[in-house]
């Protein structure tokens, strides 16, 4: 098992929690997360795993923190 | 002619008189307008090595050829003049109303000369032009002088310098509709130096229309575009441009107490998420602007005032190790009534905490003062910003901005800027095109004339790897040109969240005439970005200006999801001048004026540097 810390953002609190720590199987990816909290795929603008953009099909590690977006702009 | 107007203002302060003088179409179709004309006045009119506070500095006032125009965003308009906190030319832009305003009166552009002897302000109503005594508006906030302007006259829109303008401060702002403001370059001081005060303006002339069908089409088509696009549409009218708190900080480029670190685990306390949720009183939108990111919120004591930028957040907040958007939200309040630049106040004052924390300011300094240089402190965050602005005890310090401040105490590598002008909220260590950006910048430090935050963070209109180096200096360009156009043709930035420049075109060609194509606008942006550094090189600046605050490129970032990182800026800045057809010092060469057009300035270009070629390296 692999314990990791997601963290959403803007919209995406909406219904949902600000944070959320998981513990879950070894072969999780990004795209598991992403069904397990109801995001579509579409949705998720910005996907940052431990600050850097991740691919949904990246397999999860011990630690790792996802930060989730939608689409967001500003300046 | 369509979409100008066709009339210049020519106003000398000196003699207390004033002109007009045909706009020039040809000119126009060039240049575009608003910062384009503006800074080929400047060229042409004002002497190389001009004291920015003397009577022979100008400050130009322009609208853009849409400025105004049933088109979305159409409210913006630019300041240019000769900077006083840099030397460089001086590119300012700001929203409201106040643009379309001004060119209802009939007039394009207003070039001010000279130096009044005592307070004015300029006075616009149609075809009527009175240079009105403002002895009785001096010393008086943004907010003060335009209620005082409201109870005088009826239906004018005021833009108008604070305190810190009438001081000098090379911070200060020039303010519009009393929140919005053309912000950097220490714009503010330049009509303070001439002292005048405000400009009013009330018009009823409407804007010539090219073809009016197509314009109400082409309009309804871009609304519609920016309205259903995820960004311009939605993310920004619900979290304003304080979102990007949480998405920097997560990517590990926030720039901590003076760029010392690049994340908190503190920003989501003033991110624009707890903006909305706890101070959010309202939207606001600039004129015919149809994405509203602009913030109105409450103050705890109920007052309720225009709302802080995320630039503004972070300034006062990380990069001053403060997380309460409370103390922000008054500090923002100052800025605007006093007319300060909120990114070079905040950041002066961090500044001014990193000199303090490494003993180079001590407590007898500022003891005078009663306040700290403390991280954190809101009391000494809040009193520093109206000291700076009234230039009281060791603000007068602060007043002249961060590099003269760090200059004065030994330590110039501890302001975070580029040719004196404090950097905004990205610390390019980790994002090589946005530093890139910000290293040639013809303004000095500024992260808006080429948001590559855009394509390296937020994923538009392309997701670039903000780490790499291939092809940035291409596409830097390509932003600090677009950026150029729209500026020009006097529309928001923010629209390219959801348009890319065949829409720009649509749009200028049916309020204008089918004047240009993809190319040609494009190009018309390029040769107004070589204009701009034609007038900085007869300045006298070179590639050895082309530069990063040391620390950028020589310690990695300290902590966080970027950490380990530097700016690389020496292998970025060869490629820049090649892609650009400059030569290696950063020089346009021959080739590239005339394919601008832009041979009439040949001569301030170095000859011998021109015969080894643009490729050079």
């Amino acid at each position: 098992m692999i314990k990791i810390e997601v963290r959403l953002f803007a919209t995406f609190r909406e219904n949902r929690e600000r944070k959320y720590f998981f513990e879950l199987p070894k072969e999780t990816n990004i795209l598991d997360i992403l069904n397990k909290l109801n995001i579509d795929r579409e949705d998720a603008s910005l996907i940052l795993l431990n600050g850097v953009d991740g691919d949904v099909d990246r397999k999860l590690k011990d630690g790792d923190v996802l930060s989730l977006f939608p689409p967001v702009g500003g300046g | 002619m369509y979409g100008y107007m066709g009339k210049i203002l020519r106003v000398n302060l000196t003699n207390r008189t004033y002109s007009t003088e045909d706009f020039d179409f040809e000119f126009g179709k060039k240049y575009l307008g608003a910062r384009g004309v503006g800074v080929k006045i400047m060229m042409d009119e004002v002497p190389a090595k001009t004291d920015p506070f003397s009577p022979e500095n100008k400050i130009i006032v322009a609208s853009g050829g849409l400025t105004g125009a049933p088109i979305p965003t159409s409210g913006r308009y630019m300041v240019i003049t000769k900077s006083p906190l840099t030397g460089t030319i001086a590119i300012s832009n700001s929203g409201g109303h106040w643009g379309p305003s001004f060119k209802a009166t009939g007039h394009d552009l207003i070039i001010f000369e000279g130096k009044a002897d005592s307070p004015v302000y300029l006075y616009i109503e149609d075809d009527k032009v009175e240079i009105r005594d403002a002895n009785h508006l001096w010393g008086k906030t943004v907010l003060e002088t335009t209620e005082a302007i409201n109870e005088e006259l009826e239906g004018f829109k005021v833009m108008a310098i604070g305190p810190a303008g009438e001081k000098l401060s090379l911070i200060s702002a020039i303010m519009n509709d009393v929140d919005r403001a053309a912000g950097r370059g220490g714009v503010g001081a330049v009509m303070g130096s001439k002292n005048l005060k405000a400009i009013v303006v009330k018009g009823s002339n409407k804007i010539p229309i090219f073809d009016s069908e197509k314009t109400k089409e082409v309009s309804k088509s871009k609304v519609s575009t920016l309205r259903n696009d995820p960004v311009a549409g939605s993310g920004l009218p619900s979290y304003g441009s304080a979102v990007l708190v949480n998405i920097i900080n997560e990517s590990g480029v926030f720039p901590v107490k003076n760029f010392q670190e690049a994340y908190t685990d503190e920003a989501d306390t003033i991110s624009g998420e707890s903006l909305t949720e706890h101070h959010l009183v309202k939207k606001s939108a600039c004129y015919r602007c149809p994405i509203a990111c602009g913030r109105v919120v409450k103050l705890d004591d109920g007052t309720v005032v225009g709302g802080p930028e995320y630039e503004t957040i972070w300034a006062f907040g990380a990069d001053c190790g403060l997380y309460d958007l409370e103390t922000i939200n008054k500090a923002n309040m100052i800025c605007n009534d006093y007319g300060l630049d909120t990114i070079s106040a905040g950041a002066t004052i961090a500044a001014a905490m990193e000199l303090y924390q490494r003993g180079f300011i001590k407590d007898e300094d500022i003891a005078a003062d009663g306040l700290s240089l403390n991280w954190g402190d809101a009391e000494a965050v809040l009193g520093w910003t109206k000291k700076m602005a009234t230039r009281e005890g060791f603000g007068d310090k602060l007043a002249d901005g961060s590099f003269r401040l760090a200059t004065s105490y030994g330590a110039p590598e501890l302001s975070m800027s580029v040719k004196k002008q404090e950097l905004p909220a990205y610390d390019p260590r980790a994002i090589q095109g946005h530093g890139l950006s910000y290293a040639v910048n013809n303004r000095g430090g500024c992260h808006i004339k080429g948001y590559m935050i855009s394509p390296e963070i937020l994923g538009y209109p392309e997701k670039l790897d903000r780490f790499s180096l291939e092809g940035k200096a291409a596409y830097t360009k390509i932003f600090l040109d677009l950026t150029a156009v729209i500026d020009s043709i006097g529309l928001c930035v923010f629209t390219t969240f959801g348009l890319g420049l065949p829409d720009y075109v649509d749009m200028y060609n049916a309020v204008v005439g089918d004047v240009h194509t993809n190319e040609s606008l494009l190009e018309a942006g390029e040769r107004i970005w070589n204009l701009e550094k034609l007038f900085n090189i007869r300045e006298g600046f070179s590639s050895s200006d082309d530069k990063l605050p040391k620390r950028l490129v020589e310690d990695p970032i300290p902590n966080g999801p970027s950490k380990g990182h530097v700016h690389k800026l020496s292998e970025l800045l060869p490629e820049y001048y090649s892609v650009r057809g400059w030569d290696k010092e950063g020089v346009p060469t021959l080739e590239t004026l005339n394919r601008l057009g832009l041979e009439e300035y040949s001569k301030y270009i170095d000859k011998e540097s021109d015969s080894e070629g643009a490729l050079s390296f």
